[in-house]
């Protein structure tokens, strides 16, 4: 083989490469990993938010990838993952304090970056639903929780499904807007039973 | 500054405000008090105190390099500002980039008058305390497009990819609340508390907010930028901070503004 002719080859080979990594770029592989890429170079830290928040678990990745819309077989993996993480109490109680659970409903606070690590986060329940009826400035993303447990009364069952809810929504729907308040760390185990109790607690002004 | 204006400006605010206590009185939605008070002072927004500044940046040479940025290449040729931008962001033949507004003047203050990129990019934002060069300049640009519909080209491939990988920016769900622009931008008639809220993905909701960026904010007493406008919703989004003028915020951006093609620039607008 002469020398003319292994560079050619060479070239051949370098150029096949080229317009083979160029099609990849189009293919929509190629533009969720390119996404991934830059999403990765162009976040920096700031405060308490640091730039490896960009980097996605499976479950983040695929309701990015598939626009919360899942394959049947990958959601139902998922959701049971989720829900085999969840961490219930050990104390096998489900019920805080409604009143303190209606002050951290009140609270749209914590995890941003203008938010101090030691500031409380709140729960950031009235952004997205109605709970208590004398509560108007109330969003609309969720649905309407106002007399959730006027409604569904509260057995243990419930007030364990209410706790499930909240510390991991994704655990019966994968790609719900909820965030995962137990299951990230939001929310400690304490707060999260004082949302069971806003919700479920006879007293509590959701169910009056 | 054009004391006329200001005079405008004066009446027009006050009558504003005893319009909004009115209506705090009288129950009307939060939505309807703000198109009052933007109908109200639509013929003299604060912005234009903004639109001034930027104008006279615009006009006057400055930098290590002494020069204004009327030879700046907005992408209608040198010094052209009318029209610009309702066809941003576009590829640039000479960074051979995608650029939108901000990131294109980032270029002309650097290249026309030598102004170190670290500099402006440290403070890209107004703040109560320091105005904005590159945020005033955009507010003038910007105003020079009133009434001209969006027309965003996707045809060079770069500007076609960039549309594509700032969709899928826009659905990255990520960070510790799993938060995508997506959550509260893609479904109709939400709000949260009792800001309504656009659903970016259908071509009305997009054109309309579109629109109306930058825009001078009332409650925090400035105008603000586009770039600002993506910022701070990836903080709510408890997202790390994206850096100014990146390529995930332009091609976010050209997402946003393709989505918004067809509807009449109406900015710098007027929010709450």
């Amino acid at each position: 083989m002469n020398a003319k002719l292994i560079i050619g080859l060479a070239v051949s080979a370098a150029l096949a490469s080229i317009s083979l990594s160029a099609q990849a770029g189009n293919t929509a592989g190629g533009l969720d990993a390119k996404t991934a890429e830059i999403v990765k170079r162009d976040f920096r830290d700031k405060g308490i938010a640091k730039a490896t928040r960009v980097n996605q678990d499976e479950l983040q990745a695929m309701c990015s990838k598939y626009v919360d819309n899942l394959p049947a077989k990958l959601k139902t993996r998922l959701e049971a993952e989720q829900s085999d993480a969840i961490k219930w109490p050990a104390d096998g109680k489900y019920m805080g304090d409604w009143k303190a659970g209606e002050k951290l409903a009140q609270s749209g606070r914590g995890m941003t970056w203008s938010d101090k690590a030691e500031d409380p986060a709140g729960g950031n329940c009235y952004n997205c639903h109605q709970l208590s009826s004398k509560e108007i400035a109330f969003g609309t993303i969720g649905p309407s929780l106002l007399n959730f447990g006027k409604l569904r009364g509260n057995s243990e069952a419930n007030q364990r499904y209410t706790y499930s809810r909240i510390y991991n929504a994704k655990a019966m729907n994968a790609c719900a807007n909820m965030p995962r308040f137990g299951h990230m760390g939001i929310l400690t185990e304490a707060q999260i039973k004082d949302l069971v109790a806003l919700l479920l607690d006879p007293e509590s002004p959701v169910n009056k | 500054m054009n004391n006329s204006n200001v005079i405008k400006l004066i009446p027009l605010l006050v009558l504003a405000t005893s319009c909004a206590a009115t209506a705090a009185e009288s129950e009307i939605s939060d939505s309807d008090r703000i198109a009052q008070y933007r109908e109200m002072i639509s013929d003299g927004n604060p912005a234009d105190f903004d639109e001034m500044r930027g104008e006279a940046l615009w006009k006057t040479v400055a930098g290590p390099k002494q020069a204004s940025l009327e030879k700046c290449d907005l992408g209608k040729g040198a010094g052209v500002v009318k029209g610009v931008y309702t066809e941003l962001p576009r590829y640039f033949k000479d960074t051979g980039k995608v650029q939108d507004l901000e990131s294109r003047l980032l270029t002309c203050m650097t290249t026309l008058q030598g102004i170190p990129e670290e500099e402006i990019a440290a403070k890209p934002f107004a703040s109560e305390k320091k105005a904005s060069d590159i945020s005033s300049l955009a507010t003038y640009v910007v105003g020079q497009s009133k009434g001209i519909k969006m027309a965003v080209s996707t045809k060079h491939p770069q500007a076609k990819e960039a549309y594509e990988i700032g969709k899928r920016i826009f659905n990255y769900r990520a960070g510790p609340y799993d938060f995508a622009c997506s959550t509260c931008h893609a479904t109709s008639n939400v709000r949260i508390r009792m800001q309504d809220l656009p659903n970016l993905n259908v071509r009305k909701d997009a054109q309309a907010a579109y629109a109306n960026w930058p825009a001078y904010r009332v409650s925090q007493g400035l105008t603000r930028s586009f770039q600002w406008r993506l910022n701070d919703c990836f903080r709510q989004q408890r997202f790390p901070e994206p850096k100014f003028a990146s390529e995930a915020t332009v091609a976010l951006t050209m997402f946003l503004a393709v989505s918004a093609n067809g509807g009449e620039y109406a900015g710098p607008g007027l929010k709450r």
